[in-house]
């Protein structure tokens, strides 16, 4: 019970010293508010572009289109040695017969064109569909089924993929960078307000000290204090990482310009960021005064 | 009468890192219940003494036992453990400006998570002892200097503490005020405190009728006995 009554007092006081030095508090308040803002817009965008891929992946193929004249146990044949190659996800066996119907009846055009040629008439190839596990060896992968023997060629949108998965990973490095360097800016500014705290309060620290108050009878308040800190500076993150992004999801209705890039549903979504945001305010407000406690307030 | 050691300071030498030497050799023992004043010039190691009692400051060498404990020897993170023992006041009172005569009280006991029940009580008994029981909610600054100097006291006993060190608590006050708080202080030596005071006024003290330790350029000069002490009329 003892312990509890010291807690409440400590984070009493941490709560009153906030509001006591507001405008100081103001700053760092301001600078968490920025960060965390930015760490949400950096999550939601890694998070949708990581749905994105995802679906990118799903859907990415290599299709190898065999020699015209292949034979049937060539064709089996082959499928065992794709088997055989790393970075294999499924096969899938498309033959020309199957290719041209599904052809004829997609489009009226290629009804009257195809109609008649059937059988060995047929000019399309037979293909093997083949997905891989690893969309970023996806070229490796092409190579080694383009040197197996009756494959006259293969297509997978080369260069495309690849551009595309770097590009979100340089986004994503970035928005990390910029994250990163924040969060180390507010654990100084959290420092700093904490700092001058200390200096202003003195007089009571020496009192306090004289009547007998432990080192952690000292500091815990401090430590409250960045955390108060990284909490309010957390609530205009958290609202609009809550409302903005449930209205912009309704706004596109799920959607952005294409099927493909697909928003991730708000529910739960939002709330999980909005935790992690609250876990990030705890533990950079907790680090900042931390740092201005060891620094500063030599017991 | 048996008296018990309450302190006992063992060839105690204080060198600063500037290489003043602000205590020389110095033993004594102190009796639990005794009041006793450490007087002396200016720069003889009055506060020096008092300061390694409520271990503020580390001797160079020797050993200094409060309540059994050589403080000498206790870790800067333990000593919070020894104040609690003790209470100390200041010239300069050190009074929290922004709270009430009760709240200044009462922070010391806060601090250690009592009940607020049990706050009232002591805060209430500590202030009636000093004779403020009347300006409990009055503010530091409304205050006189005297007045002051009782709040500061009242702080320090609050806890019941067996040693009370005051570091010049007359300094800043008038004659008839200081009696005041020497009345104040005898009334807290009568419950059992024992009490170190450290004083220039050398009046108050040949008043006071107790025992009287003298220092000299860091060693102890002359240990009057209780009623002994006679100060030089010029």
């Amino acid at each position: 019970m003892r312990v509890f009554r010291m807690l409440g007092r400590d984070i009493r006081d941490a709560f009153h010293s906030v509001i006591r030095n507001f405008s100081l508090s103001l700053a760092s308040i301001t600078c968490i508010v920025i960060t965390l803002l930015i760490v949400s817009i950096s999550i939601m965008l890694s998070a949708v572009v990581n749905n994105f891929a995802d679906n990118v992946k799903k859907d990415m193929t290599i299709i190898a289109f065999l020699d015209v004249d292949i034979t049937e146990d060539r064709i089996n044949e082959m499928k065992l040695e794709l088997e055989k190659l790393d970075n294999i996800e499924s096969i899938t066996f498309d033959s020309k017969a199957k290719i041209a119907s599904q052809m004829m009846k997609d489009s009226p055009v290629f009804e009257s064109i195809l109609g008649d040629y059937t059988g060995d008439n047929n000019p399309l190839q037979d293909t093997y569909l083949v997905k891989v596990k690893e969309v970023e060896k996806i070229g490796d992968t092409a190579k080694k089924i383009e040197s197996i023997v009756n494959v006259e060629s293969v297509q997978y949108g080369a260069g495309m993929v690849e551009q595309l998965i770097d590009v979100f990973s340089t986004i994503r490095t970035i928005s990390l960078g910029i994250v990163g360097a924040l969060i180390i800016v507010t654990i100084f500014l959290i420092s700093n307000t904490i700092k001058i705290t200390i200096f202003s309060r003195r007089k009571e620290i020496e009192i306090m000290r004289l009547v007998g108050a432990s080192n952690i009878n000292i500091k815990i308040p401090f430590l409250f204090e960045g955390i108060f800190l990284g909490l309010f500076g957390s609530i205009i993150p958290i609202l609009a990482t809550i409302y903005g992004y449930t209205y912009l999801y309704d706004y596109f209705g799920g959607y952005i310009s294409i099927k493909t890039i697909q928003l991730i549903k708000p529910t739960p979504f939002v709330y999980y960021i909005a935790l992690l945001l609250v876990a990030i305010a705890v533990i950079v407000g907790s680090l900042g005064s931390w740092r201005a406690v060891k620094k500063h307030l030599k017991i | 009468m048996i008296l018990l050691e309450l302190i006992e300071l063992n060839n105690v030498t204080k060198r600063f890192k500037n290489g003043t030497e602000a205590l020389n050799d110095v033993s004594l023992t102190i009796s639990k219940g005794e009041f006793v004043f450490i007087i002396g010039h200016t720069g003889c190691g009055k506060s020096t003494l008092v300061k390694l009692i409520y271990r503020e400051e580390k001797p160079t060498s020797g050993e200094i036992f409060v309540g059994g404990v050589n403080v000498a020897k206790v870790r800067n993170r333990k000593v919070y453990k020894i104040r609690r023992k003790m209470g100390v006041v200041f010239q300069d009172f050190k009074l929290l400006e922004k709270l009430t005569v009760y709240e200044n009280v009462a922070f010391a006991l806060e601090i250690f998570g009592l009940k607020s029940s049990e706050i009232h009580t002591k805060v209430l008994k500590a202030l009636e002892l000093v004779d403020l029981k009347g300006k409990a909610k009055s503010y530091p600054d409304q205050l006189s200097g005297g007045e002051k100097q009782r709040v500061a006291i009242a702080r320090a006993i609050v806890n019941g503490p067996k040693l009370l060190i005051c570091d010049e608590p007359t300094g800043n006050l008038d004659e008839e005020t200081s009696m005041g708080i020497m009345d104040v202080l005898k009334n807290v030596n009568a419950i059992g405190t024992t009490i170190i005071m450290v004083s220039h006024d050398t009046h108050i003290v040949e008043k006071m009728k107790k025992r009287v330790i003298e220092l000299e350029e860091g060693r102890v000069k002359k240990d009057y006995a209780k009623g002994k002490y006679k100060r030089a009329r010029v």
